[in-house]
Parts: structure tokens; sequence; C-alpha cells
């Protein structure tokens, strides 16, 4: 089964060029010396001086991070749960509804969410800022968390948790102590997942968000539509460095998410 | 289990529940109200004419209820063709990411077992990275004086510029790029997880390489087909960033129309009418998803 | 062998790395054989039959079928069909697209498949089933349906990967007498490929014994039982007791072995040179076993260690007094029962029983 092998290796560098060169020419064009974008002018990193001495964008670089940071909390705890009780709690009733209402916002297009949101912050006369922004992404955060860890929860061995309670441990002491542990490592990726999420978020953050609260993507989206500047080929390739230290370190602890699950 | 459940159990399960009530089915339930609301100059912009504060009074109020939102909705023309060159986008869209995915989740379902781990990880890893800095990577490349025009005229394979920026092509450009790891990954778990046997039995029974592949991975792959199309068409028809940055001024798409709407125009009960209706559209496919998944999930 | 070859291997080898899988291999299955490879896991047996079906290529050597070099010839185009360990029914066929698959690849007109496809049904009595999808099968028809589909196209020989490993042991020995129906009927070479010995005694007319990528023996049951070629096949093939000796003298065709350990004389049908080290092997049923009443013929004395009555046999294992084991059987019909646990045995074997290999 040898033959078709060019084929297939053909398939796989054309499919990998075309995920990854657009990438590596933005990064490659942050160091470019020039301000055209097609004329190289030689290797510079004044785009990332001027960036660091950007406060706005450092700003809501803050502001992403901590949106992120506590929206994908919450959506980790909340997820956790909903992947509980969509695996161990049998057929309650409203099971189809509620998995229905796990799996719509993982498709829902984003501005129909961001919307809706936005509504019942008004109607509840909630002033929009940093918690509105934490709630928006902890919704859509918590489905992807629940996904996540139930693709674990369901391919966890039930007799282990049997087993806890058969040495004297109740339901509840066997979730805690055996499947938990087990399903840690999903869980955690579900995180990784959620706060990707949110800080890669541009269109609910922009309509659940208020003054003062500006995110990294609406200050990108508000440049970008201004124009290319390396500037933003220098923020990026940032971005893109921290993500690929992510990865790098999660595959070395053998931790991979699974991005949107199939 | 179903019987009574613990305090800790009815903490587990009712914490999901009404966060998802809160936050995802009440919001939609405003979204339908203020649609049948009249627009107004005024903070917030729209005049409510159905309010359940009024208690039962509200329900006599039910004739005021305006349909002049949808009205608006039917006599604009712009607003059908936006709609039907949204699905239209998203369905082109589609295919062409099909078409790309296809053979690089074979190739890497085919891999030697070693290497799968890695490529998977390749696959997704630029769904980890920005989507607005991987949409913002192709203005760079499409521009009129842009890499790819560069690249191509100093080689001489063309000598006028192609104008794909701010067209439909680049929309679509950006949606098969954006949205290729979703329909990559369900693609290559459907392919991989079909037993080598199956293949060796095709080539024994008398079936070429090829024969092979039509006859056996492909039907078998249909499920992760489905799901790869869904899970690409649905968002794709919303879509609001890419058909902004990379479309032009004529790309009508009804994510960005739903947009104009709401922060240009200040008209929310247009915008909840356009989101209506959008959620009526992707009724069947979102169904067709949530099966698909629930399935797979529960298999 | 009086029948054609269908099958030759000429010096076969087949590497992966540095494990050699198939070991300069030559061997032949005459047409219409029922040939059955036998051996431990891992001797390499599935994969000179992936070598047969195409799906490997050699390094080294020659396989012909009909005559013919298979050397560049793809899975596809060989005229072997396969029946697989694990079925390899296409889940997304029912039963009678599955059986049909080979056909519609041979390009043959759909009045003829659904024919060819009606005619299996009944042959593997499966009448009625034919649109069924194999996950509404039992286990039982699943390999029943896999070995139609590899029928269909009328191979001149088919491959039988451990076809009945799947199956329960009731419906496994039904299984074999039905496969053996079956190509009695057919007249089609099988080669049975397993590592349960019983399962290629029952069926097959001749038997290639592999260890570590070599053909030891090949034979029909009788030879390889009662001639094992080697010690390794002596110990796979039933059980065996094993006493190592030297031969003292050779007289009237037949040989007096000094037994190491024990120091008894034991004697054997066989010529051989004198003070050449020889190992005797007896089949357990065939050793002979007697209270012991008095020392003097005495040669090998033992304990009985346990007994076990197994329904249609009793079998003992006895400790000699030099501390090895020997086994020893005896048929249920038998008149006298073996003695139970803790009693003093002398054990024997007439010069026929035992079967002797250069140690």
């Amino acid at each position: 089964m040898s033959k078709p092998s060019f084929v297939r290796r053909a398939a796989l560098l054309f499919g990998f060029a075309f995920l990854y060169a657009p990438i590596a020419l933005l990064a490659l064009y942050s160091f470019n010396a020039s301000r055209l974008v097609t004329v190289w002018g030689g290797f510079s990193t004044r785009w990332y001086v001027s960036l660091f001495e950007n406060e706005q964008l450092i700003a809501s670089a803050w502001m992403s991070l901590r949106v992120a940071f506590v929206s994908a909390l919450l959506a980790t705890v909340v997820g956790t749960c909903a992947a509980i009780a969509l695996t161990r709690f049998g057929r309650f009733r409203g099971r189809l509804a509620f998995s229905s209402m796990i799996y719509a916002p993982l498709v829902m297009p984003e501005v129909i969410t961001g919307l809706s949101l936005l509504l019942l912050f008004v109607a509840l006369d909630i002033p929009r800022g940093f918690w509105t922004v934490v709630v928006a992404h902890a919704t859509l955060g918590m489905c992807f968390v629940a996904v996540v860890v139930h693709a674990r929860l369901i391919t966890l061995d039930r007799s282990l948790e049997e087993a806890a309670m058969d040495l004297g441990a109740t339901p509840g002491r066997a979730l805690l102590s055996v499947t938990l542990p087990l399903a840690a490592p999903s869980i955690l990726a579900g995180y990784g997942l959620a706060f990707i999420l949110s800080i890669d978020d541009l269109v609910i953050a922009s309509f659940t968000s208020g003054p003062g609260s500006t995110t990294l993507p609406m200050r990108i989206y508000s440049q970008v539509r201004l124009g290319v500047t390396p500037e933003i080929n220098a923020i990026s390739t940032i971005l893109i460095a921290m993500v690929a230290l992510v990865l790098v370190a999660g595959l070395a602890l053998g931790l991979t998410g699974r991005g949107r699950r199939a | 289990m179903n019987a009574r459940r613990s305090l800790a159990e009815r903490l587990v399960l009712g914490a999901p529940w009404l966060w998802l009530i809160v936050f995802f089915l009440i919001p939609f339930a405003i979204v339908v109200k203020i649609s049948l609301s009249e627009a107004a100059l005024a903070q917030p912009p729209y005049t409510p004419v159905f309010d359940l504060s009024d208690g039962w009074e509200a329900l006599n109020r039910l004739g005021d209820l305006s349909l002049s939102a949808y009205a608006g909705l039917a006599d604009d023309w712009l607003y059908a063709q936006a709609y039907w060159s949204s699905l239209r986008l998203a369905f082109i869209s589609t295919l062409f990411t099909l078409a790309v995915a296809y053979p690089l989740a074979y190739a890497m379902a085919r891999a030697p077992l070693h290497l799968r781990p890695i490529l998977v990880v390749l696959a997704v890893a630029p769904f980890w990275t920005s989507f607005l800095i991987r949409v913002y990577a192709w203005i760079t490349i499409l521009k009129d004086e842009g890499l790819l025009n560069h690249t191509l005229l100093s080689l001489g394979l063309i000598s006028e510029p192609l104008h794909i920026f701010a067209s439909d092509t680049a929309v679509v450009i950006g949606i098969v790029y954006s949205y290729l790891p979703f329909m990559v990954l369900p693609l290559y778990n459907a392919i991989a997880r079909q037993p080598p046997e199956l293949i060796e039995a095709a080539a024994d029974l008398g079936a070429s390489p090829l024969a092979a592949f039509w006859r056996v991975t492909v039907p078998l792959s249909a499920s992760g087909v489905l799901a790869g199309c869904l899970l690409v068409f649905i968002p794709a028809i919303g879509e609001f960033v890419i058909p902004d940055l990379l479309g032009g001024s004529d790309t009508l798409m009804i994510g960005r129309t739903l947009w104009v709407e709401f922060f240009d125009n200040r008209d929310w009960p247009a915008a909840s009418a356009v989101a209506v209706v959008l959620l009526g559209l992707l009724l069947v496919p979102m169904a067709l998803y949530e099966r698909s998944q629930m399935a797979e999930a529960e298999a | 062998m009086s029948r054609a070859p269908l099958i030759v291997f000429e010096n076969v080898t087949k590497r992966y790395g540095a494990v050699t899988a198939v070991d300069d291999v030559s061997f032949e299955i005459g047409a219409g054989e029922f040939f059955a490879l036998l051996g431990p896991s891992g001797c390499g047996k599935t994969t000179l039959m992936r070598l047969i079906a195409g799906f490997e290529t050699p390094d080294s050597g020659r396989i012909l079928i009909d005559g013919q070099d298979m050397a560049h010839m793809p899975p596809h185009a060989r005229p072997v069909n396969m029946m697989f360990q694990s079925y390899a029914l296409f889940p997304h066929m029912n039963v009678a697209r599955n059986i049909g698959f080979g056909l519609v690849q041979a390009g043959l007109p759909k009045v003829m498949i659904e024919a060819r496809v009606r005619e299996l049904l009944r042959l593997v009595q499966l009448d009625g089933l034919g649109a069924r999808r194999p996950d509404q099968l039992s286990g039982g028809q699943r390999q029943r349906v896999a070995l139609a589909r590899a029928l269909a196209r009328k191979p001149r020989l088919v491959l039988l990967d451990e076809p009945l490993a799947a199956l329960d042991r009731k419906l496994r020995e039904e299984t074999q007498f039905e496969l053996m129906r079956l190509q009695r009927e057919l007249g089609t070479a099988f080669m049975l490929v397993t590592h349960d010995q019983d399962e290629a005694m029952v069926m097959a007319e001749r038997i290639g014994v592999m260890q570590a990528g070599r053909i030891v023996q090949a034979g029909s049951p009788r030879a390889i039982y009662e001639e094992p070629a080697t010690r390794f096949v002596a110990g796979f093939i039933g059980e065996a007791n094993f006493f190592e000796g030297v031969i003292e003298r050779v007289e009237g065709g037949r040989c007096f072995v000094r037994l190491n350990g024990s120091g008894a004389l034991a004697q054997a049908l066989f010529v051989g040179a004198p003070s050449a080290s020889v190992t005797l092997v007896v089949r357990p049923e065939r050793m002979l076993l007697e209270l012991m009443h008095d020392e003097s013929a005495a040669n090998l004395t033992g304990v009985v260690l346990d007994s076990a009555y197994r329904g249609d046999r009793e079998v003992a294992q006895v400790r000699l007094a030099d501390g090895s084991m020997v086994r020893v059987a005896r048929f249920a019909a038998e008149a006298a029962m073996l003695p139970e646990r803790g009693a003093q045995v002398r054990l024997s074997f007439a010069p026929e029983a035992a079967w002797v290999l250069p140690a």
C-alpha cells in the first residue's frame, strides 16, 4: 500500500502550506523595516517598539486577558457541571432541550448571540462593561467546555466509579475522587478553549462591551479598518507566538485539546 | 438515579440549566419581542409595545404588536438579496472547504500511526490563533498591491494585477481558510476510524485503489462530511468579520447587514427582525447538526 | 502430492526492519487442497497469508499462482480471496451488496450478480437475509456472510484468517464441519491460518507448522502428530513427554537408549549410531503406568502429583525420581482408573510408542 503515498504526501504538503503560509508571511513582515507590505526594507523591530508605546493597545490587551481569565473560569465550572449532568444523570427530564442548548451556540452565528445578549442587558438595565463581556463569553465558553469534557467522560470506564462506590464512597465522593481527576486533562483543555475563544472574540464583545471595556480584538479591528499597518503584524506575531508556546507546552505535557469536536 | 436527587446533584444540574435559560433562551425571547417593536429615536432606540411588567394589561395590548420591522424587511430588496447572497457564498465556501479538506484529512488519516496525533495538532493549531488575525493576514496577500499580485507579476504570469481583494472571491477564500480546521477534524475522525481491513477486503474482491476509495472510504465518511459541512455552512451564513474585512462594498452578507442596522442605523427592531429571520433560516441545518452531534456523542 | 501445485513459494523472505517475518520459505499448495498453516502468534503465518493475497510483497523469492509470477500483481487482480479475521464486512452495505461487491467489480451484469448472490446465500444458509445490515446479524451469521463474499468470485484459493476465532465453542465445532463440507463440494483450495491445533487437525488435509518465520514441517495431521520433525512441532501439536538419553546399542531394528537422569534403559524402533544423543518423544496416552509392587524391574518410578477426570479421558501428572514431570493420559473407556494422588507408580512405554529425534 505504498504506491499512492506520493499523492498523500502532496496533499499533506499543500494542505499545511495553505494553513500556515499566511500566518508565516504575517510574522515575517512584522520585522519589515518598510511600511509597505510588498517591499522588504530590511530587518527591523521598530514596529514592536512602537507597539509597546501604544498605551491604548496595551490597555485593551490587559482588558482582554482579564476578561478571558474570568470568563473561562466561569465557563469551566458551569460547563463541567453540564457535562456531568449529561453523562451521569441518565435520562433526566428535559435532557433533549438541555443538550440542544449546549450544542446550539457552537454553530450559532456570533451576531445573533451578541445581539441577543446585548438586548438582555438593556432590558435588565445592566450597564455594559467588564462583567457583561465576561458573562457573554462564559455563555459561549461553557458550551465548548461541556462538549469537550462530555466527550472525555463518556469514554471513562464506568466501573472505576462503581469500584469506588463499592469501596464505600458516596456517589459524590466517587465523582470527585475518581472521575474528575481522570477527566482533568479535558477540563484543562476546556479551560484553554474557553480562554482562547474569549480572547479571540470580536463580534460578541462589540455588542456587549461598554465604554472603557474595549478588548484587544476590538482595538485591532478598528485599526485594520483604517488600513494595514506593520504594527498590527507585530501584535499578531506576539499573539501567535504566545499560542504556539502554549501549544508546545501542552503537547509536551501530553494534553492536547481537540478544538471544536466533530 | 431519577428518583430523588441530593442537593449537590441538583446544584450540578441546576447551575447550567439556569445559566442557559437566563443567558441563552430569554435573550432570544427578547430579540423576538423587540423585532415586534417600533423603531424610535430614543435610548433604547425602540418603543416597547408589549411589556410583561404591565401584567394582564399587556395581553390587551397584543393587538399593538408592530410588524413594521418585518414589513421593512419584506419591502426592501436589499434584505432578500443579503439573505440569498449569504446562503450562496456560504454554500460555495462549504464546497471549496470540503474540496481542500478531504485530501488533507484523508492523507492525515492514512499517515503512519505515530505521526497522526502531531498532524491533528498541526491541523487544529491555527484555530487557536486569533480568527481576526488570520483574516487580516489575507488582506496583505490579496490586495491589488499585495503579495500574491506582486509575486505573480514579477514571475510574469500576469500582466495586470488581479482584483481579488474586496470581492466575493476574497470572502470565499477567507471562509475556506478560517473554517478549514472545522472541516478537517470531523473528516479525519470519520476516515481514521475505518478499519484498514475494509480497504484490503475491497482490494481482495477486485476493487482498484480508486474504486475502493469511492465505494468504501467515501461512503463510510459520510457522517464526517455532513458534520463538517454543517460546521462550516451554519456559522458562515452569519459571518461578519470576513465579509467586512475581505469583501467589497457590494458584498452583501446578512451578518454584516445586521451589524450595520444595529451599530450604524441604530435600528434595533430591524436588526432583531433580521436576526429572527436568519435564525428561522438556520433552524433546519441546526437541527440536522444537533442530531449528528448527539448521535456521535452518545454512540 | 499428486495434484498440480496451485500456489508455489520459492525461497520467499519478508522482513520488517530487523524482524524477519517470513524466512526463506518454500512450499506448495495443491489445487483443491485444504491446507492449514499452524503456528503460535507472531510466527509469520499472517504475513505469509498476506503475501499470497498481495497485501505484502516479498523482499526476495517468488510466489507463483497457477504457474504465474505474482511479483507485480496487485491484490485486486489475484485469483485469491480472503476471509478476514474481523470479517471486514462493509458496514454501509447490506448482506447482498457485501456478497456481490466482488462481482460488481468484475463488471458482471446485474441479473447475473443477483442470481449468484441468491445462490451463495443458499449455500451458506442465509436465505432471505440479503437485505439485512451487518450490524443486524449474529456473529455466526456475519461469519457466513464473510465466507460467501470470499467465495463469490469463484477464486482458485480461499484464505481463511482465524475464521472461527470470534465464535463460541459449540458454534465453532459446527462451523468446522460446515467449512469442510463446503470445501469438498466446491473443490476450491482453502488455506486456513490458525493458532489452534485442534482446528487444523480436524479440518485440514495437510498442515504446515510455522515457527519463527519458517515452515518447520508440512504433512498430513497424522504424520505431524506421530512423526514430528522437531521438538517444537511435537510440543505444539498435542502434548508430549520428552526423554533425553544416549544410544547404547542397536539390535534388530531397535535401539536401546540410556535415559539421562533416571538412568533407565528404554527401547525405540529406530536405527542410530551408538553413543549418539537423542530425544525420545512419547505422547501421554501412550505412557504405560502401573502401581508399584516390587522394585525389581523398575526403571522409571515416580509419584502421582495430580490426576484429573476430563470426561472422555483422565490425565495425570507424575513426578519422576529425578524431579522431571511426565504426563499420562488414559481414555476413560479403558477399564482401569488412574491411581490417585500420592500413589507410587512405575512408568514405561512400548518401543513403538517412542519417536526419536536427534538431540
